[in-house]
């Protein structure tokens, strides 16, 4: 099985061969999977993926591993949620979350992505996983090395949240932290990977791995009913998703599996404190110019981004736009997620939230179009965010006396 | 007018393993033709057939990226010094 013909500089187009290589060596263009479309069309319905397992696996004609998938049985096919109590509170009539916050194994969209990774890797024969990460991506490394019974050498930068570099430690993988941001860090990690024979799945395996992300965005075409929506807000750290969700729908219209066309207006999100990408766009170049990130949304805060260029032409292309919004704007929609539709995300998806709030304000987004918003990660791994914002609960006395008074105190509440 | 230039290790082999060198020009684009007159095919690496750097090369005078500067039209003086570095996704050298 497997359908990858090879690797393809998205440049300028060279071939190259099914390698652990992620980077054109004339042009320095990075390299992405090129499949064999005709196989898959012979093989992929709407009916076959219907009759395969509820996880990212039911594409697997699509997922650039040659062999069955080593790890992460369960990852993907995540809650599609109707929101119409954050749509009503927004203005949006036909609002949906795709809730990757509680993807399996570790509550974030890098499960899709590390599956793959690790499942590549082990078809390579390596023996050892790393990374660089902000987090999300430490974690389900962390995991499924595990689950593979392979060693994990992960790079963080530090001052990482709690939840994040336990949700590491605990899967018995070695972390390091860096004195630095991210970018130094992966800056470090290609250092790094010159010297040690190693599987980093966001450097040498890169091509395979961002691929694993394509199964967000062919979720979200097959659970709105095979058809795509009029707009997606995506969160962007290094412009993958983003254009991976963007790939997806395409790769569906070309294998004939949808209702109608593609004609997503794809919007990037950012918070202000690292905004390359969305002040990109606002000023109408594709020159990505690199910033220190300064917010507390930790998980997005890439200041370099690998592809901030495909994002830009992404959001571009599609008709969209970028956006960001400040901390407390992020803070604000994380409660307005939560309080409404019971859903607890971290910073990342406060993001996605106050950015559509934003757009729609702005008339970009109109009120009856369909609208998804990503939300890619789980709050209580970024609760240190939230300090300050609430007070302690009332302690009282185990004495009914003692909880009337209370009662009657909050009763106007 | 002669500057240095600090050539990337993917490129040394056309520079017979040389990671500086010097090169005369007043302007980057000049810099660029007059690399390609000493180490013959480094240019086509460099810069896309209008002249300009590819999108994943990045030229560097002085520390400053000169797509914040005046692109290959940017002026040079005796003394500057000009990096050329890969902005590869995800990082360098992992192979």
């Amino acid at each position: 099985m497997g359908y990858v013909k090879g690797l393809r500089c998205k440049e300028c187009k060279r071939d190259f061969p099914k390698e652990p290589i992620h980077v054109c060596e004339f042009c320095f263009g990075p390299l992405e999977v090129d499949y064999d479309y005709e196989e898959i069309g012979k093989r992929v319905t709407r009916k076959s993926i219907q009759a395969g397992p509820p996880s990212m696996w039911r594409y697997k004609e699509l997922m650039p591993i040659d062999e069955d998938h080593k790890v992460g049985e369960h990852v993907g096919f995540t809650p599609f949620v109707r929101a119409k109590n954050l749509g009503k509170a927004l203005g949006l009539n036909n609002l949906y979350v795709k809730n990757d916050s509680v993807n399996h194994p570790t509550f974030s969209f890098k499960d899709r992505v590390v599956a793959v990774a690790v499942s590549k890797a082990i078809e390579f024969g390596f023996d050892t996983i790393s990374c660089a990460s902000t987090g999300n991506l430490a974690n389900s490394v962390a995991a499924h090395s595990a689950e593979a019974g392979l060693k994990s050498y992960i790079f963080i930068p530090d001052g990482l949240e709690a939840g994040k570099i336990l949700g590491t430690l605990i899967y018995g993988a070695q972390l390091i932290a860096v004195n630095g941001s991210y970018d130094d860090v992966n800056r470090l990690c290609s250092e790094v990977a010159a010297h040690h024979k190693w599987a980093f799945v966001n450097i040498n395996i890169r091509p395979y791995y961002g691929d694993g992300s394509k199964s967000y965005g062919y979720e979200i075409a097959e659970q709105l009913g095979w058809r795509t929506p009029d707009n997606v807000i995506v969160p962007v750290a290094g412009s993958s998703l983003i254009t991976k969700i963007w790939k997806a729908f395409h790769e569906f219209q070309m294998l004939g599996l949808l209702d109608g066309k593609v004609q997503t207006k794809v919007f990037a999100a950012q918070a202000t404190g690292c905004s390359p990408v969305t002040t990109a766009i606002k000023n109408g170049t594709d020159i990505i110019k690199p910033v220190k990130p300064n917010t507390i949304a930790k998980s997005i805060a890439i200041g370099n981004p690998a592809d901030g260029y495909y994002g830009v032409r992404t959001a571009n292309e599609s008709g969209g736009y970028g956006e960001d919004i400040t901390d407390m704007e992020v803070i604000e929609a994380m409660k307005l997620l939560a309080e409404t539709e019971g859903i607890f995300t971290e910073t990342a998806g406060g993001v996605t939230v106050g950015v559509t709030q934003k757009l729609v304000k702005q008339g970009r987004i109109k009120p009856d179009e369909t609208t998804v918003i990503c939300i890619t990660g789980n709050g209580l791994k970024t609760v240190e965010a939230l300090e300050g914002h609430y007070t302690a609960p009332t302690v009282i006395e185990p004495k009914l006396d003692s909880f009337e008074d209370v009662y009657s105190n909050s009763a106007t509440v | 007018m002669a500057v240095k230039v600090r050539i990337p290790t993917p490129l040394m082999k056309l520079t017979d393993n040389q990671a500086e060198v010097t090169a005369e020009g007043s302007t980057i684009s000049e810099i660029l033709n007059n690399l390609e007159s000493q180490f013959n095919g480094i240019k086509e690496r460099i810069c896309e057939e209008n002249g300009s750097p590819r999108r994943f090369i990045n030229v560097y005078l002085n520390e400053e990226d000169i797509r914040f500067l005046d692109g290959e039209r940017t002026a040079v003086k005796d003394g500057d010094e000009i990096s050329i570095i890969p902005a590869i996704a995800g990082g360098t050298g992992a192979r």
